[in-house]
Parts: structure tokens; C-alpha cells; sequence
């Protein structure tokens, strides 16, 4: 899709230090024209301070930084084409909504009837035109974000910033405003790069996204490979709620995965390019992917268990057990009751797995 | 479950004291602990306000009541004359004319420094609050070990700056001499209260487009109103009340308000005027009295216009 749309972003051999702490190491990135880029990860791998470095509000240490087919990388903010949304909205507390949102271009000297238009087609698109002259602080949290939203709409930019523009929401409200940024994405077909730690904003919205741990990309691809092919145990433990089971044990050169006294056959596992070396390993599924009773039985692996704790979702009902001596868990309809202790049975096809390599944490 | 939900309410129906406490619970006025707190605070009052108490009283009594010795006993017939005296006629050194060419001495030097030196420590402390420059942790030092440095050490060198560039003795002088000792305090508090501002603030306003005029006059100006309040306060109590600069870097027809007081009430000539001096004190400080009451009410609608979040 890159090479069909051209380069919006690109990022090349990037790093940043402060002091004698490395925050992001000799990055790369290119992010194509019209493309949703999420940069998801916990708090601290470095995804708000790429953020800022694009942006041009932080200076890089090493490497360039291209913005529509320019190097911006000593360009100030406001000369890059971009536009940029806060976390904590960043409303000028003093101005009107309006004043809000024309400042930059007031700034930039735009002729009045110009700003006019532009605050007007802004405000028609977020639908905030009742509230164009009020201050920011009679404003609930999801107007003040649309405001925010239409502070980098009004600039007429290339490229959106969006650093965790909902992690200050309640969880109503922030699913509302994912999916109207999603629509506006469709709308306005401009890059968008999103910043956040929540891997359900990340799923909705990214056509990719970019893992990051330790200042480094671990994994960038479209949401569903990342989801179903986690190239190592932290992409898979980070994405899925709940989270993957992991159970460690040994893979024999003869393909099937032990521990303890349970035995899964590897056949249908198609193992990466660097192949199964045998050794200690971690076997990794998710809990979706598991079957129970009878559809247990058509699985290529399936073995006897017994339940140890429910905890209903209201949607479906999650059920802990026991594997080969480790914690387990899987889904069922919400319909099921099971009671604690009841025995069980349980299975999976092993091609749905993952298996990483335990010293490495790589994916076998 | 539903034998539980019956027999719930039975248990504590039960239980209840139907002629127990409800509602707020009642409180006396006249307990042992209010009678002992607000004694506390009417004997501290008492003790704060009985100089101020008898600062009036006497100077509003003639000297032959004065004489009678009774300074707490209100005066019998009450005379304005001590006041205007202190303002208009008084004798200090060479000048007769009263306090009031030093009032004007001393607002001539208040107003210019106080707008000087916060015009420049608020661009200070925005600049060392968000723009981080190079050397910015070690000016900030310098600035903040400036504020330890005893004013004495610095006065005879100083003494010869002014000399050297002809200002010593005039206003000016002692407008740039206080200028620059209100630096370090005054930077140290609007570098913190810059500090405080939500960060993500400044960066919104940089990729909008405002450089560091645009942001310090469009962005955190209008948002620091209390800590200027403030700084006001500070400045103008500080620099009216100086006796040892305005003592040193100025000559008689310059002298600031507090240095014309003392020479009223030091002067060793004649009869003591207790009255003339108590009403001299008054006017002295009433000027920060003012600051207090106008920018306290002032002060506290900015702190509760600025806890409003957003």
C-alpha cells in the first residue's frame, strides 16, 4: 500500500537520548498517504516521545525526519504540516471556543473571512457550532476534545497527531469519540498517526500498528496479524483482553509441545523460517480460541480439565482451569453455567497457537 | 435469598431507638472547647491591634492631653491637627514641608520598580519554566544564590556602579537598584508558577504557530493573574517599606517616605510631637495596609478563577 499511496511520514535511523538514557534507538518508520498509524505500548516505551519528535516539539539526537517527501527534521512545529492533539485537550483557557480555534491562523496572519470559512467547516464537521463562543471550561470532556480535534482541522495540515487523545475520558464517552474519529479518518482521508496504551483503540482504529517497547518497534503490521501472529511474547501478552494463556515446557524435535503430563501435537503449527530447534519454549493461545464440551472433541488436541473459577462478563463468561499444572483460561457464551469443580473438556487446534522461544521470547 | 430479604429488615427494626439521633448532630455554642479557641484568638487580636490602638488615639490628642500620661484613654477632644501637620508643615533636616515629599519621593521609586522588575522576572521565569535553553539550570543558580547574598556586601560596591554611570543620588538609581534585588525572588516564583502550567499547553501553542512572544503574551499572561497579584504585593510592601536603600542611594530631596519618617521622629530638637509621629507612622504604612486590602480580595478571585480546571 506504500508504494501505490506515496510516503506521507517518514522516519529514518531515529534516535533520541536524554542524557545517558537511550529513548528511542535508530528508529524506523514510514507511514503511507491517507494511512491510520497506531504506535501502541505501555506507558514509557517511547510512543509520546515519537510523537513529539515528529512533531518537531522535541529535538532528535540522530536521524531525519521526512513529512510529505520534505525533511522537516530542523523545520519548527507550526512549518511541518501537521496537527496535534493533547491529551489533556490543551485549551487555551481565556479564548472562546472560536478563538480557540482560529488562534494558529491568526498567528499565521490568515485573512478574516478565509478563517471564518475554515472555523465554520471545522465546526459543521465535529458538530460543535452551539458551541463556538464558549470558554473552554463550560465544556464537557468529550466537547472539549472535538474543540481539540478541530484546533488541527482548521490548519489545513497533511498529517494529525493524536497523542492518547481519550485516555481522559470515561469509557462511555471514549468509545463514542473512537468512533467518531475513525469516521473522520474516512472522511478527511489525511494520515493520521495516534498515539495510545489501550489495545482496543488501537485494534479499532489502525489500518497498522506499531508496537513499541523500549524505545523500539517490536512488531508493525495490520491489526489482526499482530493479534493473531505476535512475532514475540510480549506483542502477544500485550494485545487481548483478557490476556493470551502462556504455559511453559519443552517442544521435542519430534513436534508436539510438553509439559507436565499434557502433550500437544505440533503438526498443523506452521513454524517461522528459523524452524523448531527444539528446547524450552512457551506455548501461547487465546482464550477464544479454545473449545468446550462437545466441539472440544472435534479439535485435533483436546484433554479433560476441571473448572476452578467463573467470572461472568455479561457478554461471555470466562472460565479458569488447570493445564498441565498451569493457570488456563477460555471463553464460553454467557449462557453456559458452570459450577466451580465441575469437570470439563476441553480443546484447540494447535495451528492457532503461538510458540515462542523462551530464552529469546521470539516467536518459534 | 428471599427468606433473607424478609428477615433483614425485622432484625433491624428491632434494634431501632425510635427516639435516636437524626439528622445533623447538634452542637452548643458555649462548649469548653469554643470558649477556650475563640478566647485564644481575642486575647492574640487584643494584643496585635492595642499598638495600632494607641498609635490613633494619641495621634488624635493635642500635646497637653498627651501630657496627662493616660495613652490608652481616648482623646477628650479630638484634633486633626497632628495629621496635618505630619503631611505638610513637618520638619525634617533642611525641608519643611512634611511627609509629603517623601510620599511622592517614595511613589515615584515604588511604581517604576515594581513594573520593572516584574516585567523582567516574568520573562525570566517563563523562559527558564519553558524554554529550556542551554544553561538554563545554571543561570537559574546564580539567580537563586543572588537571593543569599547579604545586602550589606553589596551596598558600598554598588555606592561606585552608580558613581561611575551618574546616577548615583537619584531616583533612577535606586529604581534600578531595586530592580535588581527583587530578581531572584520574584524569577523563583514565576518560574514556578510558569512550571506549573500544564505543559501540553505551550506545545499546542507551538505547533499552532506562536513563538515565545506570541506564547508569553497570548498564552500565559492572560493566565497568570494571581501570581502578578502576588509579585505586587510582594514588591510593593517591599520596596515601600525599605529604609536601608532609600537611606543610602538617595539625597535629602529624594528621600524615600520611610527615610523622611525616621528623621521626624529621630529628630532630637525641641519637644517630642508624640502626636505628629504616630500620625507620620500611620501614613507611612498605610500604603501597604492599602495593597494589602484592595489585591488580598484581588488575590483570592485569581486563585479561584485559576482553580477552575480547564
Amino acid at each position: 500500500m506504500t508504494a501505490a499511496n506515496g510516503t506521507s511520514v517518514s522516519i529514518q535511523d531515529l534516535s533520541l537520548n536524554f542524557g545517558a538514557v537511550t529513548v528511542l534507538e535508530t528508529l524506523n518508520l514510514d507511514v503511507a498517504n491517507g494511512e491510520f498509524i497506531v504506535l501502541l505500548g505501555p506507558s514509557g516505551c517511547g510512543k509520546s516521545t515519537l510523537l513529539n519528535c515528529i512533531a518537531g516539539l522535541l529535538d532528535v539526537s540522530e536521524g531525519r525526519i521526512f513529512i510529505k517527501g520534505k525533511n522537516v527534521t530542523w523545520e519548527e512545529p507550526k512549518d511541518r504540516g501537521i496537527g496535534m492533539v493533547f491529551q489533556s485537550y490543551a485549551l487555551y483557557p481565556q479564548m472562546t471556543v472560536e478563538k480557540n480555534l482560529s488562534f494558529g491562523l491568526r498567528v499565521a496572519g490568515t485573512p478574516k473571512d478565509e478563517i471564518a470559512k475554515r472555523i465554520a467547516r471545522a465546526a459543521e464537521i465535529l458538530q460543535i457550532e452551539p458551541l463556538l463562543q464558549r470558554k473552554p471550561a463550560a465544556l464537557s470532556g468529550g466537547q472539549r476534545q472535538r474543540v481539540a480535534i478541530g484546533r488541527a482541522l482548521v490548519r489545513d495540515v497533511d498529517v494529525f497527531l493524536f497523542d492518547e487523545p481519550l485516555s481522559n475520558l470515561d469509557a462511555k464517552l471514549r468509545a463514542e469519540l473512537r468512533v467518531e474519529i475513525k469516521l473522520l479518518h474516512r472522511k478527511l482521508q489525511n494520515t493520521m498517526i495516534y498515539v495510545t496504551h489501550d489495545q482496543i483503540e488501537a485494534m479499532t482504529l489502525a489500518d497498522r500498528i506499531a508496537v513499541m517497547k523500549g524505545g523500539v518497534i517490536q512488531q508493525l503490521d495490520a491489526p489482526q496479524t499482530i493479534y493473531n501472529r505476535p512475532v514475540n511474547r510480549f506483542v502477544a501478552g500485550f494485545l487481548g483482553s483478557p490476556a493470551m494463556n502462556f504455559i511453559d515446557g519443552q517442544v521435542s524435535a519430534g513436534t508436539a509441545f510438553k509439559t507436565g503430563d499434557v502433550s500437544i501435537p505440533l503438526d498443523r503449527y506452521a513454524f517461522d523460517a528459523a524452524g523448531n530447534g527444539g528446547g524450552p519454549c512457551v506455548f501461547g493461545i487465546r482464550p477464544e480460541h479454545v473449545a468446550f464440551g462437545e466441539a472440544a472433541n472435534t479439535m485435533p488436541f483436546a484433554t479433560d480439565a476441571a473448572v476452578e473459577i467463573v467470572e461472568p462478563m455479561g457478554s461471555d463468561t470466562l472460565v479458569w482451569t488447570k493445564l498441565g499444572g498451569h493457570n488456563f483460561s477460555f471463553r464460553v457464551e454467557a449462557e453456559k453455567t458452570l459450577r466451580n469443580g465441575e469437570p470439563i473438556r476441553i480443546g484447540f487446534d494447535p495451528a492457532r497457537a503461538s510458540l515462542f522461544d523462551s530464552q529469546s521470547g521470539n516467536r518459534m | 435469598m428471599s427468606m433473607a430479604n424478609t428477615a433483614a429488615p425485622a432484625i433491624a427494626a428491632a434494634s431501632q431507638d425510635i427516639a435516636g439521633p437524626y439528622g445533623p448532630k447538634p452542637r452548643r455554642m458555649f462548649s469548653r472547647r469554643n470558649i477556650f479557641l475563640y478566647g485564644t484568638l481575642f486575647v492574640i487580636a487584643a494584643y496585635y491591634l492595642l499598638p495600632l490602638y494607641v498609635m490613633v488615639v494619641t495621634s488624635l490628642k493635642g500635646m497637653p492631653e498627651i501630657r496627662l500620661g493616660n495613652i490608652f484613654s481616648p482623646p477628650l477632644e479630638i484634633t486633626f491637627e497632628p495629621w496635618v501637620k505630619a503631611w505638610s508643615t513637618a520638619c525634617t533636616g533642611l525641608n519643611c514641608d512634611g511627609l509629603s515629599r517623601g510620599f511622592w519621593n517614595s511613589v515615584r521609586i515604588t511604581v517604576p520598580s515594581v513594573l520593572l522588575s516584574i516585567a523582567i522576572a516574568s520573562v525570566n521565569g517563563y523562559a527558564l519554566a519553558n524554554w529550556r535553553f542551554k544553561g538554563a539550570d545554571t543561570f537559574f543558580i546564580i539567580l537563586i544564590v543572588g537571593a543569599f547574598i547579604p545586602y550589606q556586601v553589596m551596598i558600598y560596591p554598588i555606592v561606585i556602579i552608580l558613581r561611575e554611570i551618574g546616577l548615583y543620588g537619584s531616583l533612577s538609581g535606586l529604581v534600578i537598584v531595586h530592580s535588581i534585588f527583587g530578581m531572584p525572588i520574584l524569577t523563583l516564583l514565576f518560574r514556578n508558577y510558569f512550571s506549573s502550567m500544564p505543559e501540553e499547553l505551550f506545545r499546542a501553542a507551538r505547533v499552532d504557530g506562536a513563538g515565545f512572544w506570541g506564547i508569553f503574551l497570548r498564552i500565559m499572561l492572560p493566565m497568570s493573574l494571581p501570581i502578578f497579584v502576588v509579585a505586587i504585593i510582594l514588591q510593593v510592601t517591599g520596596i515601600w517599606n525599605d529604609f536601608l536603600f532609600g537611606v543610602v542611594y538617595t539625597r535629602p530631596d529624594t528621600y524615600p517616605m520611610t527615610v523622611q519618617l525616621n528623621n521626624i521622629v529621630n529628630s532630637v530638637q525641641g519637644v517630642k510631637e508624640y502626636n505628629v509621629n504616630m500620625a507620620a507612622t500611620i501614613l507611612t504604612g498605610l500604603v501597604p495596609l492599602i495593597v494589602y486590602f484592595i489585591s488580598g480580595k484581588l488575590f483570592v478571585r485569581g486563585i479561584a478563577a485559576g482553580a477552575v480546571k480547564g
